[in-house]
């Protein structure tokens, strides 16, 4: 049995892991691309939002590698996400591909299912294998985390440009390869004392900018063009919502695991969007609310196009911008967008925010 | 009380229940016109742009109806069905509106959920009475005759096979109900076509925004059958073939009643299924729907999504193909 799963950012790394670990042989699918996009346009259904499409594409690309068994995430809805694997397996069917799809739904109190399924794919490990893996490739997704949200504040201020992806790569290549906790918690010291080696410029009004949005397209850089470099290369400080872990967390783990935090943070999206609308939508707008608060300079938010929670989020966005004096773009990606235009839009929407941080400083208050 | 209820979205199927819940509280049901130019226009200006057209359509009716009512009713629809959900968009509708729209009356958005329980209908009912600032023994009986209208009425609708058609500025439910107890529709006949009908009521039955497709099509003397007037029982046979439960109400209705009739070996000539540009459930239900139907290849298939650039011609254009493909099929 030759295992493959669809890509978000880095998440690869984790499940190659887990899988390589339970004895399984995995077959990662090559990084999102221009061909993988193609693909997968050209075989899912037109007004699909872009993660189905990508994702199909990453299926087919692991498919012609040789995989036949494809692990792939469900849900209750009302979020389409929750239907994918369904027409996915529905399009590589009537395409000739035979293979063998598996999909973990969220364990609604069924959490002993998602170990059975775990199970079969792993040839009938035991529970006490399955949990040691997953604990590895748990401690993989937080120190990735790390990583990530540690690149992101040093890549505004770095003195020699391209010093801090550089040693993101090679971070990337050590996390991927630990074999086990020993292993891994040596890679971690020698990414922390890469990373505080880069050299940095003093910077007095650094610009704080939050990304938003909804959370395949916040996190495939391939999608977003890379949205978190572009804007650090611009010398602006990122800060993103959402991170692997908070996934795992809300979709794989069962309830008693979760974490009380996103309740809480609901709660200041309650003059706006009271209640839960699928997906993100109302955490994107509770997120925001939130950097407001922490006195970011600029919010920007994503979507892939006819994303319908973070739609609805979308609508209420000008009054959120307005009653918290907070700028926010909105970004609405789909198989055409280039990353000139978004390049363009990022570049003004920085500029303008620039300006109104410095009007503040000269004691000019004003965002309308 | 003038309450303004949109004629649009949900009016299509519960209409009934809030017009006679909110008559026997005392109050007046203002309904807004049927969707025009100009409610389309308004909804284009005000609604976000990357909505899908019905629910831009229902922002134009919210304008329709600001100068003539004191409270706006706009329902937060979470679930029509026992574990299921409809569009995100419909969780958020009342927010949407509040936060496009200026100057609006004060609004009803009570919560629609019945994801738990089938009776949490009567949940709904006092929590907008409880607004109106009424007792709850009235409310409770303002429910109970709602209810059973409703219900009444509803069973009406399959046994008669009657659209939630309006006719002019005349609701369908007012001018149906004068046909309560008429005599019962023609079955499938043997010598009319019969076409399965699929897509969101508030589509399918709005006839400005459907370029009165119900109405075209049983001028060319074919009855059309829709989700509406086929019995709940048979749609959830006909969903159970899916792998997976589909958990959009209004998507398991269109793949339901496909199956239905795919799978009974019910006479069928034709299926349509009409989508708006946009539409989140639609591309994936769409998608389900044309495979399964490509597959076996028995029943033609015509696939019509609209928005608000949708010209009539076009439209006419290929709905006439069809209707020259099944003729065809039927004479041989």
């Amino acid at each position: 049995m030759k295992v493959t799963f669809p890509h978000m950012g880095n998440l690869y790394i984790p499940l190659r892991t887990f899988f390589e670990n339970l004895g399984a042989e995995v077959v990662v699918p090559p990084l999102s691309s221009k061909r993988t996009l193609e693909i997968g346009c050209k075989y899912s259904p037109e007004f699909a939002c872009l993660p189905l499409k990508v994702t199909l594409g990453n299926f087919i690309e692991a498919l012609e590698m040789g995989a036949d068994t494809i692990v792939m995430a469900g849900g209750v809805g009302p979020c389409r996400f929750g239907y994918y694997a369904e027409v996915q397996r529905e399009i590589l069917k009537d395409l000739g591909y035979d293979f063998d799809m598996i999909v973990l739904e969220p364990p609604q109190g069924h959490f002993w299912d998602l170990i059975k399924k775990f199970k079969y794919i792993t040839n009938k490990k035991s529970f006490k294998e399955i949990y040691l893996a997953g604990k590895l490739a748990w401690k993989k997704i937080i120190l990735l985390d790390r990583l990530e949200k540690m690149v992101n504040r040093i890549r505004a201020v770095e003195l020699e440009k391209g010093k801090t992806d550089k040693a993101y790569k090679k971070a990337l290549n050590l996390i991927s390869n630990a074999r086990d906790e020993q292993e891994l918690a040596f890679a971690r010291q020698q990414i922390e004392k890469e990373i505080s080696s880069i050299k940095k410029a003093k910077e007095r009004n650094l610009l704080k900018v939050g990304l938003v949005g909804e959370i395949y397209t916040l996190l495939e850089p391939f999608v977003n063009f890379n949205i978190e470099k572009q804007l650090g290369e611009l010398g602006v400080l990122v800060e993103r919502s959402i991170y692997i872990s908070q996934w795992v967390r809300e979709n794989l783990l069962p309830s008693f695991m979760k974490s009380k935090e996103p309740e809480v943070l609901a709660k200041l999206a309650e003059p706006y969007i009271p209640c839960f609308v699928g997906g993100h939508g109302r955490e994107s707008v509770a997120q925001i609310v939130s950097y407001a608060k922490q006195g970011f300079d600029g919010v920007i938010h994503l979507l892939p196009l006819t994303c319908m929670p973070e739609i609805v989020a979308k609508s209420v966005l000008p009054m959120v911008s307005k009653i918290h004096s907070i700028p926010v773009m909105t970004l609405v990606l789909d198989e055409h967008s280039a990353e000139t235009g978004l390049r363009t839009r990022l570049e003004a929407f920085i500029d303008l925010i620039r300006e109104r941080k410095e009007e503040e400083e000269f004691g000019v208050l004003s965002w309308d | 009380m003038r309450i303004g209820v949109p004629r649009a979205l949900f009016y299509y199927m519960y209409y009934p229940f809030w017009k006679i819940f909110f008559e026997a509280l005392g109050h007046e049901v203002i309904l807004s016109s049927p969707t025009n130019k100009k409610i389309l226009k308004d909804g284009l200006e005000f609604a976000v742009d990357d909505a899908c057209l019905p629910v831009k359509v229902f922002h134009g009716h919210i304008v329709d109806l600001l100068d003539r009512v004191d409270v706006l009713f706009i329902p937060r629809i979470i679930s029509i069905e026992p574990g299921e959900f409809i569009c995100p968009k419909f969780l958020g509708l009342p927010d949407m509106v509040k936060s496009s729209i200026p100057d609006l009356p004060p609004i009803i958005d009570s919560n629609l959920s019945v994801y738990k329980n089938r009776k949490d209908l009567i949940g709904h009912a006092k929590s907008i009475g409880t607004d109106l600032g009424h007792s709850s023994r009235l409310i409770l009986k303002a429910y109970t005759i709602a209810s059973t209208k409703f219900n009444s009425y509803k069973k009406f609708q399959i046994s008669h096979e009657q659209l939630p058609l309006d006719s002019g500025q005349k609701s369908f439910f007012d001018s149906n109900s004068s046909y309560f107890s008429r005599h019962k529709n023609k079955c499938l006949g043997e010598n009319t076509l019969n076409v399965l009908l699929l897509g969101h009521p508030y589509n399918i039955y709005d006839n400005y925004i459907s370029m009165n497709l119900i109405t075209k099509l049983q001028k060319n003397g074919i009855k059309v059958i829709t989700p509406e007037i086929i019995p709940v029982k048979n749609i959830s046979a006909g969903a159970k073939n899916l792998k997976k439960r589909l958990f959009w109400t209004m998507g398991k209705n269109i793949i339901g009643s496909t199956y239905y009739y795919m799978d009974c070996g019910k006479a069928l000539d034709g299926i349509i299924h009409l989508a708006s540009f946009g539409c989140g459930p639609d591309s994936i239900v769409g998608e389900l729907l044309e495979r399964k139907l490509s597959r076996n290849r028995l029943v033609p298939f015509l696939r019509i999504n609209i928005d608000e650039h949708s010209g009539e011609e076009g439209f006419n254009t290929r709905l006439e193909a069809f209707i020259d493909v099944i003729e065809g099929r039927r004479r041989n």
